[in-house]
């Protein structure tokens, strides 16, 4: 019981039965048909899945930015359903960083006002958030373009400050959907690499959907969609048995 | 835990940018409340103006109908615009949902800029407006003929701020606060 317990505590995203259905008209679209999934604190997860499996989907539901339709998911065991609007607001500020494909960077804000806008929302002072934001920037490699706005920006820098902002008040997990999707091979690397090293280092948790071949590498445990059903979980010591394949999972599996 | 808002200057300091950054957009939509009050307050003053002449008795009802007429002209003018700057905006609205922005963070966005923008175009609309109907008679009865209006100048000066700015507020912060509410994932899928 005891052990049972702490084994839990460590678990810190939790999926029960996760469905969600859209309706359109009257055609019903099964985004997710019953996804029951646990992520380690600390761990890199990647989600693989053809286009329209449902990755979004289940980053929506586990970063409580839409409510499942059936199932539930808990952040350190709190079921999120549970939570009011400001509660929520709350879990985003702190708990959560998120990262999209297509950046969603606040347009009319600088790469700096970008990083300490959740600061201030957590009340930090301004002098504090912009010392904190020159340090998360300097440390993604933008220390010479804090001024500048997202427009000003290349899209591989973007994500960057994407990537500082979503570390803005040191979130426990980091969300991540097809953070690699816009950007060119080298730079995909490259903030690949950046998620690892967050991951190595500072413990983040990373959930993170993904098209790119790329993200095996770095992930401990490969969680793989299709249909908005877990169609096979592989961890990283079955998949470094068959890394020679590794070419062919993209391909193959679906 | 509940997130608490931060300082009215960070909902301030984000309406300013916003109106700064989106000049031309933002250029439009002042434009529209100009308008519609510059023409409120320009048919109020000339019926102050005529009050006075008993021959103009029949023509001020006439323009009763046009007071209530560039009400609705105004209203109708104000709300499209302030609608359109709202639904662009759905994806940002989604966005700050996921910084840890709070819907009464957001919502007091569009307040404070739909309070500047409301504020700043009505008095130029209320000015304009009064100031040509003025000037008109002036060029055409000379300048006793203003002494009709009286004391009147102020009261529709002020109602034509007071009214344009109402209206800017409620056509914003009602499209404002449905968007608040609804989940930040429907708000980051509209893509204009
Ligand atoms: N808001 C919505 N309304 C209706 N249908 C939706 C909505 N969001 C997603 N869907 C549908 O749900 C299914 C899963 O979509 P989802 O966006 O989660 O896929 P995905 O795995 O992220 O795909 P991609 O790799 O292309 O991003 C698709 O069939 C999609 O059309
Ligand atoms: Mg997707």
């Amino acid at each position: 019981m005891e052990a049972s317990r702490a084994l839990e505590s460590e678990l810190i995203v939790r999926t029960r039965g996760v469905k969600k259905t859209y309706h359109l008209g009257d055609e019903v679209v099964h985004a997710l048909r019953g996804v029951s999934l646990d992520v380690q604190r600390g761990e890199y997860v990647s989600i693989m899945g053809p286009s329209g499996s449902g990755k979004s989907t289940l980053f929506n539901m586990v970063g409580g930015l839409d409510k499942p339709t059936e199932g539930s998911v808990y952040i350190n065991e709190v079921d999120i359903a549970q939570l009011s609007p400001p509660e929520l607001a709350y879990l985003r500020n702190r708990t959560i960083g998120y990262i999209f494909q297509t950046f969603n960077l606040i347009q009319v804000r600088t790469a700096l006002e970008n990083v300490t806008l959740p600061m201030l929302f957590a009340g930090l002072s301004a002098d504090e958030a912009d010392e904190k934001g020159f340090l998360l920037l300097e440390s993604v490699g933008l220390g010479e373009r804090l001024h500048h706005r997202p427009t000003e920006l290349s899209g591989g820098q973007q994500q960057r400050v994407a990537i500082a902002r979503a570390l803005a008040n040191d979130p426990a997990i980091i969300l991540a959907d097809e953070p690699t999707g816009n950007l060119d091979l080298k730079t995909g690397k490259e903030i690949i690499d950046l998620l690892r090293k967050l991951n190595e280092e500072m413990g983040v948790t990373i959930i993170s959907a993904t098209h790119d071949l790329k993200m095996l590498d770095v992930s401990d445990r490969i969680v793989y969609v299709r249909d908005g059903e877990i169609a096979k979980i592989e961890t990283r010591a079955e998949l470094d048995l068959q890394i020679g394949e590794v070419e062919g999972i993209g391909e193959e599996k679906w | 835990m509940k997130q608490k808002d931060p300082p009215i200057s960070v909902a301030l300091k984000q309406a300013m940018k916003s109106i700064r950054m989106r000049m031309l957009r933002q250029f439009a939509t002042a434009f529209g409340v100009l308008l519609g009050i510059a023409f409120y307050a320009s048919v109020r003053t000339s019926l102050a103006l005529s009050e006075s002449d008993p021959e103009a008795v029949e023509g001020a009802v006439k323009l009763r109908w046009l007071v209530f007429l560039s009400l609705l002209m105004c209203l109708v003018g104000i709300t499209n615009a302030m609608l359109m700057s709202v639904t662009e905006r759905y994806k940002e609205i989604g966005t700050f949902k996921c910084l840890g922005a709070t819907n009464s963070f957001i919502v007091k966005v569009f307040f404070l800029e739909a309070l500047l923008i409301g504020v700043l175009s009505s008095t130029a609309g209320a000015f304009l407006g009064f100031g040509i109907m003025v000037a008109v008679r002036v060029f055409t009865d000379g300048a006793s003929s203003l002494s009709a209006l009286g004391s009147g100048s102020l009261p529709i000066l002020l109602s034509a701020i007071g009214i344009g700015t109402l209206i800017t507020i409620l056509a914003a912060i009602l499209p404002a606060i449905q968007a608040a509410r609804m989940p930040a994932a429907a708000a980051l899928r509209v893509e204009v």
